[in-house]
């Protein structure tokens, strides 16, 4: 009798656990296929479908580690566009990149796919974390 | 009686499929056209007159004059663009990488992107843009000139494919296209610049422009 409560128990525990876990995958898709679709119609004209960039022009999205240290500039390049110098991959580029006019939401969406995209693998960037992010904009 | 009707229907059937085959081959010619006749040696000749790309002169990235003259007798593909454009011109210039680098070393084939922002796009800017963009040589000009000729050009003479095939409005100068010009200076083709497809279509377009016979002089 013991024995059955107990893997009841455990039971529960395991499909909370589960269940938990798809919550945050279910948050990740969300975030990841509206993010796509937003990337296609904002960023893919210059970054392209692969993130490749374009030559010396437009810088591509596949360095991996400058996306990881600067994952938290990353908001506010999106909404303020950029001007002057930018390395990646250890090239410089120096055109300049149009500000975007989204919702923090949207960026959101937009970051989470690109964080995971072309190589990177960075997890979720949630509304709450671009808020945050666009208030330490310089 | 009945196999014959059955030989005839074969051959019918095949001849269709060939005649298609040959006229989806040869490319249409845009623009006006007007007959001439003309009396020579006693007969009368009717020739075809077609609309072609005026006279212009411009400069090209190193500072040099390009005019007409210079695309005499070559096949090339024209466009528009500003390099400050933020919007469709990236994935314009992506697209033309490909014819780029599929014909930069065939003499006869040349690249014409015209800006629509020479004010600008000085000699200077174009030179490093082309530089950034990774275009070297003379295949692929990159060209200025006034403003008013430039849009006369585009909207008179180049996109007269454009404006005839499609409902775009006026402002098609700023969609996009790209326009395949031939030895004779006539409009061959128009394509979007910003559709990988299609400019796939006009890689093997220009294939098939290098297959037709050189034009015989009769003037």
């Amino acid at each position: 009798m013991k024995f059955k409560v107990l893997v009841g128990i455990s039971l529960m525990m395991l499909i909370l656990v589960i269940s938990c876990q798809s919550d945050q995958s279910i948050e990740f898709a969300r975030y990841y296929s509206s993010g796509s679709l937003l990337y296609q119609s904002h960023c893919q004209n210059c970054h392209g479908a692969k993130g490749e960039g374009l030559n010396a022009l437009i810088p591509p999205l596949t360095d991996t580690v400058f996306i990881k240290n600067n994952i938290h500039m990353l908001a506010c390049l999106v909404k303020n566009g950029l001007r002057g110098k930018i390395t990646v991959h250890k090239r410089d580029f120096t055109e300049k990149m149009p500000p975007n006019d989204l919702a923090p939401i949207e960026i959101a969406n937009v970051l989470t796919y690109v964080a995971n995209s072309f190589g990177n693998k960075r997890g979720t960037i949630d509304v709450a974390r671009v808020g945050t992010d666009l208030n330490n904009c310089r | 009686m009945r196999r014959l009707i059955l030989a005839i229907g074969v051959i019918v059937l095949w001849s269709a499929c060939k005649f298609n085959s040959n006229t989806s081959n040869a490319l249409p010619i845009y623009g006006n056209r007007q007959a001439v006749t003309r009396v020579i040696n006693g007969q009368t000749v009717t020739d075809t007159i077609y609309q072609t790309i005026p006279p212009f002169k411009m400069v090209n990235q190193y500072g040099d004059s390009i005019s007409d003259r210079n695309l005499d007798g070559k096949i090339y593909v024209a466009d528009f663009f500003f390099t400050s454009c933020p919007s469709i011109c990236p994935v314009m210039q992506r697209n033309m990488l490909n014819v780029y680098n599929a014909y930069k070393n065939t003499p006869d084939v040349k690249i014409l992107s015209y800006t629509i922002d020479p004010k600008y796009d000085s000699v200077k800017v174009l030179k490093k843009y082309a530089d950034k963009l990774g275009v070297s040589g003379n295949m692929w000009w990159f060209i200025q000139g006034k403003k008013d000729d430039t849009y006369r050009l585009a909207e008179k003479s180049y996109l007269v494919a454009v404006s005839r095939d499609t409902t775009v409005p006026g402002g098609y100068v700023h969609q996009g296209y790209f326009v395949l010009v031939d030895k004779q200076k006539r409009v061959r083709g128009s394509y979007d610049g910003t559709n990988p497809q299609q400019v796939g279509q006009l890689i093997d377009d220009i294939k098939t422009l290098k297959t037709e016979p050189a034009p015989v002089a009769n003037k």
